[in-house]
């Protein structure tokens, strides 16, 4: 999934975060984004409520969350378009402003659209201008997918390619740090894959991606961490395929004739077993121990199958268990 | 270098819009020549009708393009474009820059027209005067450019249309741009504190070639500052909302 080599880092231990005994547990060398202590209310609405993140170079990490989990905010605070109310923010080593004015960083906002009355071209070739070292105007249309509609006006295009145009801004820069919220949010499904091919370039040549996104898939498929939020917490930090197999139950499946639901039930490791004709499902905490034991006492168990938990499995328990704390 | 690319850029996406030009430039244009034709051989304390028209014109054209300048971060506030814009390289006082330059750039735009519409009257002012007229009206601009960022950033694309043909209209007005006022009593008083009255006294300097009195220079530098420090409240106020 991921073109270049990097540490595991789970770093972020919050709260009610979820702690991956087997994760390495390392502070990274060389950090792009340090979040510490990170508040932020808006009125009486704690927007982020104690985040602590920490991001090395050339990572690629998915805030993950529902809405209302404070990803923009943490965001924004960290683009520096909002003040925190305490805890710190550093970027390369610099504050938030400081970063951005050095053109360390490039951006895609949530929401957003483009100023009136400019070709497509110019006005890219316009934020490549405010920047040290751009990358190629043509390059950057070329890797949003926008080359065909440069000389168009900005007036006239549609969510998609405005969309495109967008992230063409946040790309032209060649920012060492690229932010982006909810960036696939106007895309269609080919609108999506062509942007994620291209961030995958940006990614591949050494530079830190910060997503925030509520698409499961897309932090499955694209990130190498996903830091997990909800109710302004960090709920859980890791790979997703540790928080997959740490959190999500996993299943297994087996064809097994003349099965008894009582037996299957009592096995060591299952919490839930069901039969449907010969075939049987058995729900686990612990997969291992369920397996050994299922293939100890029935020989004759064929086409056995372990199913690892899905991505959203975990994201609907850790969610959902803030949510009943929230409540108590 | 790089704002002034960012700024060519900025420009030259507003002479693209030719509603908001012909209503901007246009309009100064026209009814200066309607009115000035008309009444070519009239005087007006004194100042050939012409002249004196075209001074009111020009007050009221300037004041109106260089606030537009500021206007604009209206809509670009509300399509999310400077938030955009402040997470780039670019200073947010490199941007408050680029918009008062585009105003002065339309401004500058509104007296070239209106000097060309004044040949066909005719107008004759002396080479000194004519220099003199523009260089002054330049001066009296500030407290109209930093008005213009100040609605810009206080008030929504929407209303500021509404917002500032209003309250250029009462300057215009009250200034003498539209036409003569009493130059004494009570209501003088009060014109001869507003920054469009000197606006209009700068366009006369063109014919009389009398630079404003000190008291002219104090109106205007604390207008400026007064519609300064609204537009830095507005900016934060803007700034500091999600």
């Amino acid at each position: 999934m991921s073109a270049w080599p990097g540490p595991a880092t789970v770093t972020s231990v919050v709260g009610a975060a979820q702690v991956f005994p087997d994760a390495v547990i390392e502070k990274p060398a060389n950090e792009c984004i340090v979040i510490t202590g990170l508040r932020k209310s808006f009125g009486s609405v704690k927007a982020v409520q104690g985040v602590d993140i920490s991001i090395a170079r050339g990572e690629t990490v998915a805030l993950l969350g529902p809405n209302g989990a404070g990803k923009t905010t943490t965001i924004d605070v960290l683009l520096g378009l909002q003040p925190p109310d305490s805890g710190s923010i550093s970027v390369f080593g610099r504050s938030p402003a400081r970063a951005v004015q050095e053109g360390l960083v490039g951006g895609m906002l949530q929401v957003g659209s483009l100023v009136r009355d400019m070709k497509v071209r110019e006005l890219v070739a316009m934020v490549a201008a405010l920047y040290p070292k751009p990358l190629d105007v043509d390059k950057a249309l070329e890797m949003a997918g926008i080359d065909e509609i440069a000389n168009r006006l900005t007036n006239n295009l549609s969510g998609g390619q405005v969309q495109r145009v967008r992230s063409a801004i946040g790309l032209v820069g060649d920012p060492e740090l690229l932010v982006l919220d909810e960036p696939t949010a106007a895309l269609d499904v080919e609108g999506r894959r062509a942007f994620w091919a291209s961030m995958r370039g940006v990614a591949a040549s050494g530079k830190t991606v910060l997503f925030a996104t509520h698409y499961l898939e897309e932090a499955d498929a694209f990130a190498d961490r996903v830091v997990l939020m909800a109710r302004g917490k960090v709920v859980a930090d890791g790979t997703p395929t540790e928080i997959k197999a740490n959190v999500g139950a996993r299943t297994i499946r087996a064809t097994l004739p003349g099965s008894d639901l009582a037996v299957l039930g009592s096995l060591p490791g299952v919490s839930v077993a069901e039969v449907h004709g010969d075939g049987i499902i058995l729900r686990c905490s612990d997969s291992d121990s369920a397996l050994r034991a299922l293939l100890g006492r029935f020989s004759d168990a064929r086409d056995v199958e372990v199913h690892g938990g899905s991505l959203e499995e975990a994201f609907i328990e850790l969610t959902g268990e803030e949510e009943l704390e929230a409540a108590q | 270098m790089t704002a002034i690319t960012y700024a060519r850029y900025d420009m030259r996406r507003l002479y693209r819009n030719r509603r908001f030009l012909i209503f901007t430039i246009g309009f100064p244009l026209l009814l200066f020549l309607f009115i000035a034709n008309s009444n070519k051989d009239v005087k007006l304390e004194g100042i050939p009708f012409p002249v004196y028209y075209l001074t009111g014109m020009m007050a009221w054209g300037t004041m109106n393009a260089v606030s537009a300048g500021g206007g604009i971060i209206s809509f670009e506030r509300s399509v999310g474009w400077t938030r955009q814009l402040r997470i780039t390289p670019l200073p947010v006082g490199a941007y408050i820059a680029t918009k008062v330059a585009t105003g002065y750039v339309l401004a500058c735009t509104t007296i070239v027209v209106l000097y060309i519409g004044s040949v066909t009257v005719p107008v004759h002012l002396t080479a000194g005067g004519w220099l003199l007229m523009t260089a002054l009206v330049l001066v009296g601009l500030p407290p109209f450019a930093a008005l213009g960022v100040f609605l810009g950033h206080a008030v929504k694309p929407d209303t500021l249309g509404p917002a500032l043909g209003v309250i250029s209209s009462i300057f215009a007005l009250l200034g003498g741009a539209w036409f003569p006022l009493s130059t004494s009593g009570t209501l003088y008083d009060v014109t001869k504190l507003l920054p469009s009255y000197w606006l209009v006294q700068a366009g006369k300097a063109g014919y009389t070639h009398q630079v404003w009195p000190l008291e002219g220079w104090i109106v205007l530098v604390v207008w400026t500052m007064a519609f300064t420090v609204l537009a830095v409240r507005a900016y934060r106020r803007d700034t500091g909302k999600v």
